[in-house]
């Protein structure tokens, strides 16, 4: 598919800095032990098969896609803070991302996810699933409604705790660009001593993924807003490309 | 001081955790209602040309333990070699293939399985064909960030041989990590294909 941009920015993605994101390897985070890669990953660069990817359609959403508090609801709304999360995704050269799918999920207001695998004895809220997902318009935004997760525990030390967060997943315009991360709220003191936060080495990368507070688009009298922008892999320029794609 | 690039840093990666299901497959954990069916589970329609396959196996720790919570999703060429999706500028894929789906592994047994159709070739960057393959993509509680890798087919040997990718692989005991192994059950081609996340037979990864 392609549009005016694409002689601008049809090449390949930035590599990927790997010292920005979490190594593979981190003992803190018990998991990761023994499912961590030893070996160097091989180097390959994009071809054709990474450069490509799926393309998801508005027409495959729902009306309550992109709405936490409605989309599972029987008897009435989700106990918890009501919440507005928007943002958009960009990529490294600042440029929107249009029409990239964004999926999220979450604990509710009292840490507790609808899993069968979840055994937190914090109650299930009937009326919350927590699950939902968007896709971004031509500016790159994307916005959804949910009510505020939950810190919870976890089995990892003695007394770990996760910070508030809702989890995201994103896919741009390529599969190179791939993206799982998690968004943290702004002023929560539980960020710095997270194990699955301190995966990422600088406090400048996590910085990145705090949402912040804004009071201008809330909702007086209704919904609290968090702002947070997501942002993929960029790419080179197709003017300075020293190769040809095969078109 | 000089101008500034004005660049941005791509968000860090965060662990997709153990319960990614809810967020990508909300009605195999019993979520229902919220989506009429998990994206990426959906049948390669009927009108989809090209040869059936299935492509399963496990995904195994660096302990032998099969995982239970890892998600896979596959990308892949259509019968022809040509994407799907955005970023294919040499033709038109088959309008009815996707080339994209996402499943769990199963919470019990650890065993993922796709019903697909078997890639054609498609060229690398230099123009020299690249044997049929299915890029993966693998997240799990435990995985920082997602990891890529191929999977090449057994029946491949010729293209195998010739792949630019394969080709760079400096340490060839390595090779057999990436390519699936086909048998036939109940008539359908079935190509398995573990992933060793860790060990002697650790899968080979790309930084892609
Ligand atoms: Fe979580």
């Amino acid at each position: 598919m392609r549009n005016e941009n694409s002689s601008y920015q049809d090449g390949a993605f930035f590599q990927r800095d790997r010292a920005w994101h979490p190594p593979a390897f981190t003992p803190d985070y018990k998991t990761s032990v023994l499912r961590s890669p030893r070996n160097a990953l091989l180097s390959l660069g994009n071809t054709i098969s990474e450069m490509t990817g799926p393309v998801f359609g508005h027409d495959m959403l729902g009306p309550l896609d992109n709405d936490l508090i409605r989309n599972f609801a029987t008897t009435g709304d989700p106990i918890g803070p009501r919440t507005i999360v928007y943002g958009r995704v960009l990529d490294e050269n600042a440029r929107p991302v249009a029409g990239a799918l964004v999926e999220f999920w979450q604990a509710n207001a009292g840490g507790r996810y609808r899993h069968k695998k979840e055994t937190y004895l914090a109650a299930i809220d009937p009326n919350f699933g927590g699950c939902g997902r968007t896709i971004t318009d031509e500016e790159g935004r994307y916005w959804f409604r949910t009510i505020k997760p939950g810190a919870y525990p976890w089995p990892n030390g003695v007394n770990d705790w996760r910070p508030a967060h809702i989890h995201f997943s994103i896919f741009g315009h390529a599969f190179a660009q791939r993206l799982i991360t998690q968004m943290y709220f702004e002023g929560d003191p539980m960020i710095w001593q997270c194990p699955i936060v301190q995966s990422i080495p600088s406090r400048e990368a996590v910085e990145t993924l705090v949402a912040a507070l804004d009071r201008e688009a809330s909702l007086p009298m209704d919904t609290l807003a968090y702002k947070f922008d997501i942002v993929l892999r960029g790419r080179r320029s197709t003017m300075f490309e020293n190769r040809k794609e095969g078109n | 001081m000089v101008q500034k690039l004005g660049r941005l840093r791509e968000s860090p990666s965060q662990t997709a955790g153990p319960y990614v299901h809810i967020g990508t497959n909300p009605n195999f954990i019993g979520i229902n209602g919220v989506y009429a069916a998990d994206l990426g589970s959906e049948p390669v329609p009927a009108a989809v040309k090209g040869e059936r396959i299935v492509v399963t196996g496990h995904v195994i720790d660096g302990g032998g333990n099969l995982l239970k919570d890892a998600l896979i999703e596959i990308w892949q060429a259509d019968a022809d070699g040509l994407y799907p999706g955005r970023g294919e500028h040499r033709g038109t894929a088959d309008p009815a293939f996707t080339g994209w789906a996402r499943q769990p592994v199963d919470g019990v047994t650890g065993l993922y399985r796709f019903e697909t159709i078997k890639p054609g070739s498609a060229p690398y960057f230099d123009g020299r064909p690249m044997a049929p393959h299915i890029t993966f993509w693998v997240v799990a509680r435990g995985i920082n960030i997602g990891l890529h890798t191929r999977l090449y087919f057994e029946d491949e040997e010729t293209a195998n041989a010739a792949d630019p990718v394969l080709g760079r692989i400096e340490h060839r005991g390595r090779i057999p990590t990436l390519i699936a192994t086909r048998s036939v059950e109940s008539g359908v081609p079935t190509y398995t294909f573990d992933i060793h996340l860790q060990g002697e037979k650790e899968t080979i990864f790309f930084d892609i």
